[in-house]
């Protein structure tokens, strides 16, 4: 078998073996103990006696009598709610234009977890991070608890009266919005429009795609997005577009994406990639072939490719100037050959970028087959040219009214700060949002909304799709719908749901349903989801924009030699537009990319940093200050290998300062430097940037650069195509240990006489090739499992709880002693996504050093953790070769230390978020995955009470169900037909420990160290031309 | 006697009040309705279908929210049962005159209609209640008399044991004053003999009590014992911590289980409707309660509402949820699942909540310790008949000569229970 020879690096440290790095690669816990650190005001021995004194007094006190606990029955227990079994309903996650049609568990009553509706022919049972927690936005206790009028509580009736009123009386009312996808919504806006003598309806986005609807409608007459098809794409090119990470729908096209990515040795097919880019993106990460390019070179980028591709069509080529792009050509013949079966995306807001995309889709015959723009899509509807006439008009006193529902501009509007000086100007403001955010707290009238999960709503994301949401709660507080606000406003005396459904009867009869409305009615709203057909388009849409027009302002806006830095401002996975920046479980999720938390940064290349004498060392790092066309902020700096030369990234997100307690002050605000001065919202700042790096030093708190395997190999195992097609075992490093003469497969040498499965076998696949590492199963987990959140400096002391985490590898084919090479490398790095959990060895090595048996070997192959055995001696994760047990340092729950971020363990109503199945763990005790034994526990027992075998697929883990695209297979590996043992093509009917597994691609992390254990990888595969040596 | 589970579900029990009306019509005494079997066969079948439908409300013999059933077929004609049993709300509106008296009789108490039954169904229910019943008392009543020969024949009572303890004590202290008397009477005699010092000495000597309790040896030992006395006090001590066995809080209402369970035989997954499918058994909410006691406001035939029946009224009407104090607490860490031993398992409430049918105040029977538990699992055989879920590890198990136990299918594994 032939060696890997790439070397594998978790950061610059560890690639330039740092020497502090290497004196901490193998120590666990590399920081300094905090016993030491009092040294004023420490505790004495007198401290200690006392102490020990009133904790023996507490503990026979306590002892003596058993507090009375009460047992409280509902009165009335209503029939589908039975105490400790979950109840589902479909529902739909919306914020702004981002959808996915979700189930929702409910326990008594409370929401307590998300996971994906499988019948949404859009979103397919796919979620995300930001939809895994939406669920503890709804125990958020800072949302508002009733109507406000100017700063002070107020009631429904004083505001519905005074609202009603100053809105007729006002003139010119504008009414501010994100995309509203909800039709019902639409029209109930429009009746309260109607009544208060025509409001006009401003839409903006956070996160603009108005470039590509304003080249839709010039091109093709379309004014909207298009349905794409990324699984019918054999080729893929995308200039910038984050489409797995945060593009329009990313949850869709990551599914899609996964399709096309998914091998065997039956069809050994996947999708090409190519990305061209400057930050590198999760969409990048993932790519084969990935390109960094300069912000101010991607127009021409674009336009080059139209030219290499119109040359092949025949077509008219148009005139832009020459940029050198790696593998661009390369990409082009490709997209020739694949004419039909490719797709072009660009996450460019320039218009006249997307007519030359739109252009390029159109040569290469995608139109109808990649795209489709009769199903078109909604996600984004923001107009940026009305909104900065809006703006101009708030701040010149020509708008007499405005009311905001569920936006906040203030905050995530460039303009924002004029915007909010500006709204005092008008005679009456009004907004539906749910916090007292930077908007809200600046209008004279808030009447909350519900969250989402105590909501009635309709959503049509695409012209044949629809879906409902339906409340799973009870409103927590004195909020109401605000689409109920809006009907009362207009004086329409049907309440909401009515109206809603009253909407929907027309359109069950308009699509010709012979049921009786409620039988229509009952099954969309347990299916959550809706289609209707919708006739596709005969012919191929023929474009009527004028390119070489395009062409020319291209040329203008865009230079192929900048030597200015340029500011690419995008959004990470975990945060996206700040909507819920309040969310701890999403400030503490580890980016997927940089693998930091709780901040926002700038990300360098390693070049701009080796000039500035800049070193990051384990996330200590220096401050510098940018500054856009006049407007400074002073931000840490992150080096990022794959960052662009000359350009520079900031996320977009942070620097809240009225979202709450956990979001505001992280951070810094980047809205206010974009671009808006070209008619869109232009998130590539090329001209006006400067950096210039402070003295100021600063620590970021990453999860990645420590952990270290050791230089031990074998963790990563990857090939290309076009090696898997000869050999589907390429790649695979198989390691032999020398015993009695002879090279053994390291399992053939154990100490261990093996366990007997006799039930059931429990095992974890993961396809490295579907993984692209977006972090959903990260959050997942922690809904689930009642993880605890522990703040920035507890990361920073390595302290996060996290039972997955997907360990991020940049790799090089240099040698690590060939320094040349390896800045090569970190200019443009592979990268692979690897899940690591518990992996539940079968000879776990954690199990034999743990002194009181805390931790011990299930009949089904479960590496299990008893907490209230544990005694905290730390052996077990001393031990463990994956490093994957994490230990309570503290009480997180229950502690004021923690209750800033820890909200779900800490507040009474951020509790009820937590899964009453899973203990919450105290201090002292180690903790790690479990592989959901709360869920195979309650599967078995279903089964057992309808006397029958477990069906396969019926018992998952919280991280199988929340992956997008079915990276993680968890089942019975005991059971040959269950998806897990035809995945690693486990043949024989056994019930030892050791499957034998005849999936080529399969393989153990640390094979040789026989650990033997129930978690598979299986190799990752780049649709890469094979190097050439 | 004891309470039976039923694998019934509750909204099938409301449906028992309406037999009850055939109870009590008899004016004219017809002979036996030739049509109602007496087989074997349609009694058990009437059985279940009474034990599923009626029993709620209705007794064979005696009045309870219905009337009682024996007889009805003498005293009804065939037609006019299976109406009423199919739907009797239909029958009293066609203005029935008999229908009507039995209504007003108890109380307007509406009887759910039973359209599922059909006409086989109902006279099979006719043969039990003519027929049925009847050998369970004589049943019991044999078995009773057996447990009691049983008792007297199976080795010696305990009473016996300790006159035989006191008989035995008794003849040790003779034999130790006989020794006595022995040892003096010899000592005398030989003082008299002419004995040289020596002996004389060794005669006379005295036990030094003093120098004995001075030893090292008994300091020693006495210092063990005491250490262990001590230690094993504290550790047992320790052992009770938190432990509630015997634990019978006073309850916000006096409720009886002595009475509704014992003496009204009521099933406890009527009102404990989680036990079967749940992780919590449930305490009733008070509209479980109100299906009965809508109509039942006093005990003993005691005129008025009782003040502890008062009480679920005053909780409907406030909307006011009544605080029981839990008597069973397990702690947190431990997981525990009814239905996985109720339903599952087979295993009868009273295994781990003792005879709750003789409780007129409920109190934690067993200790509920995790030891108490395992024992349990190392000796309880699993109910694998009929149930798919465990055919493969009973084929593996079945070259053990042993039964399968829960311990043998990682009932003694850590997280089974905790996580």
């Amino acid at each position: 078998m032939k060696e890997n020879k790439k070397t594998y690096w978790k950061g610059l440290e560890q690639l330039t073996n740092d020497p502090e790095f290497v004196k901490n690669a193998d120590r666990e816990f590399p920081e300094y103990l905090p016993i030491s650190d009092q040294e004023e005001g420490g505790s004495s021995r007198r401290d200690f006696l006392k102490l020990m004194g009133f904790s023996i007094a507490a503990a026979s006190l306590a002892a003596c009598e058993a507090p009375v606990r009460k047992a409280i029955p509902y009165v009335n227990k209503p029939v589908d709610v039975n105490p400790s079994i979950p109840n589902y309903y479909a529902s739909t996650f919306v914020s702004g234009g981002d959808y996915a049609s979700v189930v929702v568990k409910t326990r008594e009553g409370r929401p307590i977890k998300i996971d994906g509706n499988k019948l949404s022919p859009i979103t397919q049972g796919g979620v995300n991070a930001i939809v895994e927690a939406s669920v503890l936005s709804l125990y958020d206790k800072e949302r508002l608890a009733s109507p406000y009028k100017n700063g002070e509580k107020s009631d429904w009736a004083t505001i519905d009266k005074e609202v009603a009123a100053k809105l007729k009386a006002a003139g010119n009312v504008k009414i501010v919005t994100n995309t509203i996808l909800s039709p019902s919504t639409d029209k109930a806006i429009g009746a309260l429009s109607e009544t208060i003598g025509g409001a006009e309806v401003v839409t903006y986005d956070a996160a603009s795609t108005y470039g590509i609807t304003k080249a839709n409608e010039t091109y093709y007459g379309v004014n909207a997005l298009p349905s794409y098809s990324f699984d019918k794409a054999d080729v893929i090119v995308s200039f910038g577009a984050d489409f797995l990470g945060t593009w329009i729908s990313p949850i869709e096209f990551a599914k899609q994406y996964s399709k096309g990515r998914k091998i065997s040795k039956e069809s050994p097919n996947m999708s090409r990639h190519y990305q061209f880019e400057s930050n590198l993106s999760l969409t990048g990460a993932n790519a084969d072939y990935r390109t960094p390019i300069k912000a101010s070179q991607s127009g021409l980028a674009v336009l080059a490719l139209y030219n290499l591709i119109a040359k092949k069509a025949g077509a008219a080529t148009v005139k832009g100037a020459a940029v050198e792009v790696a593998h661009l050509s390369k990409a082009a013949n490709e997209l020739w050959a694949n004419k039909g079966k490719s797709l072009v995306v660009s996450g460019s807001n320039d218009p006249n970028v997307q007519i030359v995309i739109n252009a390029i889709n159109e040569l290469l015959g995608n139109n109808n087959s990649t795209i489709d723009y009769s199903n078109t899509a909604s996600f984004k509807k923001g107009n940026d040219a009305g909104m900065a006439k809006f703006v101009a008009d708030l701040a010149a006193g020509r708008v007499d009214g405005v009311l905001f529902y569920n936006c906040n501009p203030v905050y995530d509007y460039p303009q924002g700060e004029e915007l909010g000086k500006a709204i005092a100007k008008a005679k009456v403001s009004v907004s539906t949002n749910a916090t007292m955010d930077e908007t809200s707290s600046m209008v004279q009238y808030i009447a909350p909304d519900h969250h989402y999960l105590e909501s009635w709503n309709d959503f049509q994301p695409k012209a044949g799709e629809f879906s409902l949401s339906q409340p799973a709660i009870s409103p927590l507080f004195d909020t109401r719908q605000a689409q109920e606000s809006f009907l009362t406003w207009a004086g329409v005396t049907t309440n909401y749901y009515d109206f809603l459904q009253e909407n929907w009867a027309a359109m069950f009869a308009a699509q010709g349903e012979t049921a009786s409305f409620q039988e229509n009615w009952d099954r969309a709203l347990y299916n959550g989801v809706y289609s209707i057909e919708v006739p596709a388009s005969e012919e191929a849409l023929v474009g009527a924009g004028d390119i070489s027009a395009a062409a020319a302002a291209i040329g203008k806006a865009y230079s192929a030699s900048n030597s200015g830095v340029e500011l690419v401002v995008y959004q990470k996975v975990g945060i996206g537009v700040g909507t819920f920046a309040n969310n701890p479980w999403l400030q503490e999720m580890s980016d997927p990319v940089t693998k930091a938390t709780w901040d926002n940064y700038l990300t360098v290349s390693q070049k701009w940093a080796t000039e500035q004498g800049l070193k990051m060392f384990e996330g200590a790092t220096q401050k510098a200050k940018i500054t856009v066309n006049g407007k400074s902020l002073i931000v840490p700096v992150l080096i990022q290998p794959g960052q662009a030369d000359g350009t520079i990234g900031l996320a977009l997100g942070y620097g809240r300062t009225k979202a709450g307690r956990v979001a505001n002050g992280v951070g810094v605000n980047a809205y206010p430097l974009l671009d808006n001065s070209k008619g869109f919202v232009n998130y590539d700042i090329t001209s006006g940037v400067s950096i210039e790096l402070t003295s100021d030093s600063y620590k970021i708190a990453q999860t990645q650069t420590h952990q270290t395997y050791m230089d031990r190999g074998n963790v990563i195992q990857e090939s290309v195509l076009s090696e898997y097609k000869k050999d589907p075992s390429a790649g695979r490093v198989s390691p032999e240990i020398y015993k009695d003469g002879e090279f053994v497969k390291p399992s053939k040498v154990s100490l261990w006489s093996g366990h007997k499965y006799s039930q059931h076998h429990w095992g974890l696949a993961i396809d490295m090739n579907s993984c692209i590492g977006c972090g959903a199963c990260t959050v997942a987990c922690q809904v689930e499992n009642n993880v605890a959140v522990v703040g920035k400096q507890e990361v920073l002391n390595r302290r996060e709880m996290a039972w997955i985490r997907i360990d991020r590898y940049y790799s090089s084919d240099a040698e690590a002693g060939d320094l040349e090479g390896l800045e090569k490398a970190s200019d443009n790095p592979e990268v692979t996504f690897q899940p690591m959990m518990c992996q539940h060895c079968n000879n776990a090595p954690c199990e034999t050093v743990c002194p009181v048996a805390a931790t011990t070997h299930s009949s089904e192959g479960l590496n299990q953790m008893t907490y209230n055995r544990c005694i905290g001696t730390r052996y077990c994760a001393n031990n463990c070769p994956y490093k994957v047990r994490r230990f309570n340092w503290f009480k997180y729950h229950d502690n004021k230390d923690f209750s800033q971020v820890n909200v779900a363990q800490n507040d009474d109503l951020g509790k009820m978020v937590l899964n009453p199945d899973v203990t919450v763990r105290a201090r002292g005790v180690m903790e790690k995955c479990s592989l959901c034994v709360q869920r195979i526990q309650s599967g078995k027992l279903a089964a057992k009470r309808e006397k029958r075998k477990i069906k396969d697929g019926e018992v998952t883990t919280a991280c199988a169900v929340a992956c997008p695209t079915d990276a993680l297979v968890f089942g019975d590996m005991n059971d040959p037909n269950s998806q897990v043992s035809q995945m690693l093509k486990i043949k024989e009917n056994t019930t030892s420990a050791v499957k034998e597994v005849n999936e080529e691609r399969a393989y153990h992390v640390l094979e040789e160290i026989n650990v033997s254990p129930n978690v598979w990888y299986f190799t990752k595969i780049r649709n890469k031309d094979k190097k050439e040596a | 006697m004891s309470i039976k589970r039923s694998l019934l579900s509750v909204p099938f029990r409301f449906c028992n009040m309406a037999l009850i009306f055939f109870l009590l019509i008899g004016i004219n005494a017809f002979a036996a309705d030739p049509e109602v079997s007496d087989s074997e066969e349609a009694v058990k079948a009437g059985e279940s279908l009474f034990n599923a439908n009626c029993k709620t409300c209705h007794k064979l013999d005696q009045k309870f929210t219905g009337p009682a059933l024996r007889g009805v077929s003498d005293r009804r004609d065939i037609a006019w049962i299976q109406a009423f049993i199919k739907n009797s709300q239909k029958v009293i509106q066609e203005g029935d005159p008999v229908a009507n008296e039995l209504f007003a009789e108890f109380n307007n108490t509406v009887m759910p209609a039973h359209p599922f039954l059909s006409d086989e169904d109902v006279m099979n229910l006719l043969s039990y209640i003519e027929f049925g019943g009847k050998e369970e008392v004589a049943a019991a009543g044999a078995a009773g008399e057996g447990a009691q020969a049983g008792a007297a024949s199976g080795g010696v009572p305990s009473e016996y044991l300790t006159i035989i303890l006191a008989v035995l004590v008794l003849v040790l202290l003779l034999i130790l004053i006989v020794l006595g008397l022995i040892v003096s009477v010899l000592s005398k005699y030989l003082n008299k003999q002419h004995l040289d010092e020596e002996d004389k000495e060794f005669i006379n000597q005295k036990t030094d009590f003093k120098k004995v309790l001075k030893s090292d040896a008994f300091v020693i030992i006495i210092t063990a014992l005491v250490v262990a006395l001590v230690a094993k006090t504290a550790i047992d001590g320790l052992f009770t911590v938190g432990v509630q066995q015997g634990y019978a809080p006073t309850q916000p209402i006096a409720f009886s289980h002595e009475l509704h369970a014992g003496e009204k035989e009521i099933e406890c997954q009527y009102c404990h409707t989680g036990v079967e499918i749940g992780r919590s058994a449930n305490i009733p909410s008070p509209n479980i309660c109100m299906n009965c006691h809508m109509h039942i406001q006093n005990v003993g035939g005691k005129e008025g509402v009782s003040p502890e029946i008062q009480k679920i009224y005053d909780a409907v009407d406030n909307n006011q949820p009544i605080e029981w104090v839990r008597v069973h607490n397990l702690p947190d860490l431990a997981y525990f699942n009814h239905s996985q031993h109720v339903n599952v398992g087979g295993i009868e409430c009273q295994t781990c909540h003792g005879p709750i049918e003789e409780m007129e105040v409920v109190r934690q029977h067993s200790a509920l310790t995790m030891g108490w538990c395992i024992d349990c699992h190392r000796q309880t055989e699993i109910k694998t008949a009929g149930n798919e879920y465990y055919d493969k590890l009973v084929q593996l198990h079945s070259e053990s000569k042993d039964a399968l136990k829960v311990k043998d299918i990682g009932g003694l594994e850590c997280a089974k229970c905790h996580y």
